[in-house]
């Protein structure tokens, strides 16, 4: 057997991992594990259009036809169990064993679980293309779907069900949904939003019990109120899967552990994506973990040019967006690390928060409108932000000054 | 079949920035480069249809507005994930103030 590149997770970044290590003329062996019976594809999709359409497809990032070109071997439904580092081998479910040069962990990220008892058949969780088919066949005219969690998923999962007429509420134990990395005046601006759309939302209620008997869900809260739905989906955030990592005596720190050049302490073995934590240039060396489709993707090539030895540090800006009814939001950096704010508006009541350290260095940008009111200048606050510059309040919130501009200076 | 149409005047465009464009039922991206040339491709992403026109023009990169896929607007090659299939482009030509593109 010829030792290669082997990727354990077919998501988007194991598999843009695959594409790259090709687009960079890498021709050895290239095995891409996969626990899921589909081609990689595109989670983002699962929450929003496939939700709404009558027959949901998976968004693939490669075709067969494509995978078969590169001669990258994707090997699906199959887990990988083991990793012997010694003899730089991974066991897969199948009994089959596979040799690897490099090995990349990419295996994502989990939904955390509810840790209660009572839930049943009825009382779901959503990643999977599979979940996804599940939820949707529950999503129909009168039919009552209880979201536990007002977090990203949860809101897009209620405006794709309330555009399929179903009865949407969604109960948050937070004093306000998108508690996590969302600022206040933009978290309200999707509340509004939703309660426009008939989706009823219950803050500051924690759940006292659950009961599932297979065709209903009662819910029960602190205040005494009982929810009956037809289904509970459960969105109360992610946890990475590290299992693999663990059994192979690999740091975890919130997440598979690697360094700027998304290496573990295992030279040979790096982890990208949902399941890694690394650490954030922009911000110091803060180590962080990252939910987010473009890090995954940024982090999959990432990894697949430093298998390749390019001992390239990471250096981008975290970058979310999530669509909700017609709005829009987006947020570059982590708001978290701002101290003040400065609001810039925009046309069509679209507005952009920038988020000041105390030093006054733009650390983070959120923003919200209808389309993609919002996506140029949040690009622009970006690449502000990498360039670690001090832009004057002023500037940022005034509309007649282009952020442009501010990118020249 | 080949038409010239009038998109806009030269001015309504800033430099490295983009137009949308709509005409006949379909939709068009138009562009001026920094260096002061004017391009034309289809109005939406090969992704997911979204309008070009909201995004970022660098240089010679069209950044679509969802999510950040790249396009050479002067040729049309798709230049980053998640887009990998080409954008149409079309003629462009500057006359008395006026730019037109030519609709196949
Ligand atoms: C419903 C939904 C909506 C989202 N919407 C957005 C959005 O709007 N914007 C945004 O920025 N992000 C969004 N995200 C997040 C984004 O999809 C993730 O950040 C991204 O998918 C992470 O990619 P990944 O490859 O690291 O992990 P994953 O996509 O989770 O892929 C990991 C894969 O590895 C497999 N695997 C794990 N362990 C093993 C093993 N031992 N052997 C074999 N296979 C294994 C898993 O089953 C999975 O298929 C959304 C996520 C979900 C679920
Ligand atoms: S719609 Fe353009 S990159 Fe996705």
């Amino acid at each position: 057997m010829q030792a290669g590149m082997v990727i354990i997770g077919a998501g988007e970044c194991g598999g843009r991992a695959a594409l790259t290590l090709r687009e960079l003329a890498y021709d050895g062996p290239v095995t891409l594990v996969g626990d899921e019976p589909h081609l990689p594809y595109e989670r983002p999709p699962l929450s929003k259009d496939a939700m709404v359409s009558d027959a949901p497809e998976i968004k693939a990032i490669a075709s067969d036809a494509m995978l078969a070109e590169r001669a990258i071997r994707h090997i699906h439904s199959v887990q990988a169990v083991a990793i012997d580092r010694t003899a730089h081998t991974v066991r897969l479910t199948d009994g089959s064993v596979l040799l690897y040069n490099k090995l990349l962990l990419a295996t994502g990220s989990t939904p955390r679980r509810l840790p209660m008892p009572g839930l049943g058949s009825r009382c779901v969780y959503l990643r999977t293309f599979a979940d996804a088919l599940a939820i949707r066949q529950h999503l129909s005219a009168g039919n009552r779907v209880a979201i536990i969690g007002g977090g990203f998923i949860g809101l897009e999962l209620a405006a794709s069900a309330r555009k399929l007429w179903a009865v949407v509420i969604v109960i948050e134990a937070q004093p306000r949904i998108l508690m996590r990395g969302v600022p206040a005046e933009i978290a309200e601006i999707v509340h509004q939003a939703h309660e426009a759309e008939g989706v009823k939302i219950l803050t500051g209620q924690g759940i006292i019990s659950i009961a599932d008997d297979g065709t209903e869900v009662c819910i029960a809260l602190a205040d005494g109120q009982e929810i009956v739905a037809d289904l509970a989906v459960i969105g109360i955030g992610a946890v990475p899967v590290t299992g693999l990592a663990v059994e192979a005596g690999l740091t975890i720190d919130n997440g598979i552990a690697v360094d700027a050049t998304l290496r573990t302490g295992d030279p040979d073995i790096f982890a990208a994506g949902d399941c890694c934590s690394f650490p954030l240039a922009v911000y110091a060396g803060r180590r962080v973990r990252l939910e987010a489709w473009r890090n995954a993707q940024e982090q999959g090539a990432l990894a697949a040019r430093n298998m390749l030895g390019a001992g390239e540090a990471h250096a981008a800006v975290p970058w979310f967006w999530s669509d909700q009814y017609g709005l829009s939001l987006q947020i570059a950096g982590l708001s978290d690390e701002g101290k003040s704010m400065v609001r810039r508006d925009l046309s069509d009541g679209a507005f952009i928060l920038f988020h000041l350290a105390e030093d006054g260095r733009l650390v983070a940008a959120s923003g919200i409108g209808p389309g993609n009111a919002v996506a140029r200048d949040i690009r622009l606050a970006e690449m502000l932000i990498a360039k670690r510059v001090k832009p004057a309040p002023e500037a940022l919130g005034s509309q007649d000054v282009k952020l442009k501009s501010l990118l020249a200076a | 079949m080949s038409d010239w149409v009038e998109a806009c005047a030269a001015g309504d465009i800033d430099e490295e920035d983009v137009m949308r464009f709509d005409h006949g039922g379909r939709t068009f991206a138009i562009y001026r480069s920094p260096d002061d040339d004017y391009f034309a491709t289809d109005g939406l992403c090969t992704h997911e249809k979204v309008h070009l026109a909201d995004g970022l023009v660098m240089d010679d990169i069209i950044e679509c507005p969802k999510h950040n896929g790249r396009f050479n607007y002067k040729t049309g090659a798709a230049r980053g994930a998640p887009v990998c299939v080409n954008l149409a482009t079309y003629p462009v030509k500057v006359e008395a103030g006026k730019v037109l593109i030519q609709i196949g």
